[in-house]
């Protein structure tokens, strides 16, 4: 367990995060590498040749499934921390595209299944970052209900590495359902929507439907039989991959219009407003309050603008 | 000195800048006065001592600090049109819901402009193809609720104060409640709200699309005690209501048998809508109250509720049952209706005000502890009430980890006043031993800052610091809330900023 003593205090880390908040330091333009999965979310790094790169630590460090939390390094991979917890019959909120916790923190996107397993935000419970001055700072809480004091985890996810350097988090787990399957539907998505109890996933590409169902078996047969009296359903293994790798963020209103909005083919999450698709969303920007309050905040968190310089939260 | 009485004074001394004695017909900037009363109509802004001192405290323990001019604002212009003129004034503001809060979050130190939001009361706009409800910060959360029922539909946080606490309360302290274990604290029910910062800036923080833009401002505004700005206009999700609901009371010998099988429940795969428990006192007080069908005789109760399609609840209110009875349980009882439902709800949500048949005064604690050592930590409360000859009584939210203790005494006792902030400290100390946090629901406040350095390291601190003035360089909203007064230089500022004449 590296060391950890779990005192419930203050935090204690282990030899990785000291050696990782050395390595990060406090002087030097710095960026912290995942896998490299969503490398130019928010931008090009902007690196002259003095930027150094690092990677955070990696590995379990404590997981309580009866508490369903999980301590793990920033620098573990989604796939390791989702094999730990699937042998306790638990999972998470982070999706699993190739790349680290740290990463997908980072960038802040929920998974394709964020209806049936929460978003990522709410999933974070503590973080501990290397601060732009190198210092260790850890915000949040180990358990999975906590305000006690400013929400530091909140202000991390979706970030992407320009207010600190994520070192280790706590993220919370859930059950994994007893039941999982996706359906094919001829069935008008929204009509769906409306009519099914708590669906994973509901997914349209203009023209047919993949409904993801979870739960108890019964439950499931439900719901799918509910799907059915909409429209014939037929269960398939997955449903179809995104027509590109470009990720809107819509209102699920806004989705019954989609075709009006996006060119060329589309994948919708339905209830979400998530669309993938081959053409870039134009920039959405920021109020000018807003805008503001990014450019105190970075600056008071990166004084000298070190950390992941050319990124920026508001161009994801 | 007692220990409340230091804390009295302590917030007597940041609200005068020294021990200042308040008079009840201080005097505030007449300017200031008429330049909020010309903004909003003269009898929305008062400053007689009736209207100030109603704002002079919340639901805590804590006595009341000095408010200064009361305002009632109707709109976001007029909200807006407050904080530039106290902005203008150098006067600091403090938002107010209904006053429910138990951490004197809303208790108004440095006699600040009191904005009090319960004249914007109106849901606005129920937007079912978004899953959302537009609705302004003074809308009572059962309120609200109520109305969307009959539209398939309910906002999922549920304080035991739902019937007065309102949203915007809900949103400044990220109000949890006993359903808030499948479904998540309010935090998670929130997409957007419509704020006005500290410099009198309107804005949108999130929004109904997927993945807004940017930072999670509206993450970090949500929990932050009305720190950041004053919440105008709220968009909070909406969630279907479940077709079937089944509720189940299990009685126990022990509170660490009702504890263990909280553990055993959530260890086994289940996240039930509720978990909560009632120790003996608590339930014998509950049941004279109500008369719910409450167990005297039982040690503790655990009332668990599963919610969701009708043959997946039965499975697993089948499984919480055969892990009570593992665990001890002596009776195991369904409710048989929606009545005999919400009788039991009624008893648990009604606790705190059956406490009134047994003593006048009661401190209600917030710390969470790990789910596996709650039945410790118990054991712990009940031995430190004990030594401080005190009674104490816990109704929780078992399945979060998120004790309750009740401190029950009569403040007219020589002394024991003492005892009972001995005995919370304690309380609190035990709980961060066991791996805890300092409050699950009630949020810092003035309550629990002076704990902050116990949870938290100085730079932990000093960044939380950065974060709040990223919002409000200055300090102007809620000045000498939540961090420790001395690791922000602006609040004392803030705070020290006292026109001439307010103390008397």
């Amino acid at each position: 367990m590296n060391g950890i003593v779990d005192r419930g205090s203050q935090l204690t880390f282990g030899g990785a995060v000291r050696r990782f908040a050395e390595e990060v330091g406090s002087e030097g333009p710095i960026a912290v590498q995942g896998a490299r999965t969503r490398w130019s979310a928010g931008g090009a790094l902007k690196d002259d040749g003095s930027v150094r790169q690092v990677n955070a630590p990696t590995g379990i460090v404590q997981y309580k499934p009866d508490e369903m939390t999980i301590r793990v390094g920033a620098g573990t991979s989604v796939a390791d921390l989702d094999q730990a917890t699937a042998e306790a019959g638990q999972r998470s909120a982070l999706p699993d595209r190739g790349g680290t916790v740290g990463g997908a923190l980072a960038v802040g996107e929920n998974d394709r299944d964020v209806l049936g397993r929460g978003t990522v935000r709410s999933a974070v419970l503590q973080v501990s970052y290397i601060s732009s001055e190198g210092k260790i700072v850890s915000g949040g809480g180990p358990t999975v209900k906590n305000v006690s004091g400013f929400d530091l985890p909140r202000l991390m996810v979706g970030s992407l590495g320009t207010l600190g350097c994520l070192a280790e988090v706590i993220i919370r787990t859930n059950p994994i359902p007893p039941t999982s399957q996706w359906f094919r539907s001829t069935a008008d998505p929204f009509d769906l929507y409306d009519a099914l109890l708590a669906p994973s996933a509901i997914l349209w590409d203009g023209t047919a439907t993949w409904v993801h169902l979870e739960g108890h078996g019964a439950d499931v047969a439900a719901e799918a039989a509910r799907a059915n009296a909409m429209g014939p359903i037929e269960p398939v293994g997955e449903p179809p991959s995104p027509p590109g790798p470009q990720r809107w963020s819509l209102t699920p209103a806004g989705l019954r219009s989609v075709d009006t909005v996006i060119d060329g083919p589309f994948l919708a999450s339905i209830g979400v407003g998530v669309v993938w698709a081959v053409t870039p969303q134009p920039p959405r920007g920021l109020t000018q309050p807003v805008q503001s309050i990014h450019d105190r905040m970075k600056i008071l968190f990166d004084p000298t603008g070190r950390l992941n310089p050319g990124r920026n939260p508001a161009q994801k | 000195m007692s220990v409340l009485s230091s804390i009295n004074k302590n917030i007597r001394d940041r609200l005068a800048g020294r021990g200042a004695t308040v008079t009840a017909h201080a005097v505030a900037d007449e300017r200031l006065v008429e330049d909020l009363r010309s903004a909003l109509a003269p009898d929305r802004v008062r400053m007689d001592s009736v209207g100030r001192s109603l704002h002079a405290k919340d639901a805590s323990v804590f006595k009341g600090g000095v408010a200064g001019p009361t305002c009632y604002p109707t709109s976001t212009a007029e909200v807006q049109a407050i904080m530039r003129i106290s902005h203008h004034h150098g006067r600091a503001i403090v938002p107010r819901g209904a006053g429910t809060g138990l951490a004197g979050g809303a208790i108004p130190l440095g006699a600040p402009v009191v904005i009090a939001m319960t004249k914007m009361n109106e849901i606005l706009e129920v937007d079912i193809d978004n899953r959302v409800a537009w609705v302004e910060p003074g809308v009572v959360n059962l309120d609200l609720t109520r109305y969307l029922t009959p539209m398939g539909f309910h906002f999922a946080p549920d304080p035991s104060s739902q019937q007065v606490c309102t949203i915007g309360g809900n949103v400044a302290n990220n109000s949890g409640g006993p359903h808030c274990l499948a479904y998540g604290v309010t935090n998670a029910h929130v997409q957007a709200m419509e704020v006005v910062l500290p410099d009198g800036s309107v804005t949108m923080l999130g929004g109904l699309d997927a993945e807004p833009a940017g930072l999670d401002l509206r993450g970090v505004f949500i929990g932050s005690e009305g720190t950041l700005g004053i919440t105008t206009k709220v968009a909070v999700a909406i969630t279907k209501n479940r077709p079937a609901v089944k509720t189940l009371l299990l009685s126990f010998d022990s509170v660490s048998d009702a504890a263990n099988t909280v553990s055993g429940i959530i260890a086994a795969g289940i996240v039930p809508a509720a978990l909560e428990v009632m120790d003996h006192k608590i339930t014998v007080a509950v049941e004279n109250y109500v008369n719910a069908g409450y167990p005297r005789d039982a040690a503790a109760v655990l009332l668990a509720e599963v919610d969701g399609m009708e043959a997946g609840i039965a499975i697993d209110a089948g499984r919480i049952e055969e892990i009570g009875l593992a665990n001890g349980a002596t009776d195991v009882r369904t409710a048989k209706d929606d009545e005999e439902r919400a009788l039991l709800w009624k008893g648990r949500k009604t606790a705190f005000g059956a406490i009134a048949q047994l003593a006048p005064d009661y401190y209600l604690h917030d710390t969470v502890v790990p789910r596996s050592e709650l039945a410790n930590v118990l054991v712990k409360v009940y031995e430190i009430a004990d030594r401080h000859d005190l009674v104490v009584m816990n109704v929780f939210h078992a399945g979060d980890g998120n004790l309750h203790p009740l401190l029950l005494f009569d403040a007219r006792d020589e002394g024991v006043m003492d005892r009972v902030h001995a005995a919370g400290g304690e309380i609190v100390q035990a709980s961060l031993d066991a791996g805890g946090v300092l409050s699950g629901e009630h949020g810092v406040g003035v309550e629990k800052q002076g704990y902050m350095g116990k949870l938290f390291s100085d730079d932990d601190m000093d960044h939380q610091d950065r974060l709040r003035k990223a919002f409000d360089p200055t300090c102007r909203a809620n000045p000498g809330k939540v961090i420790p007064i001395g690791h922000s230089c602006a609040d004392i500022q803030a705070l020290r900023r006292v026109p001439t004449g307010v103390w008397g």
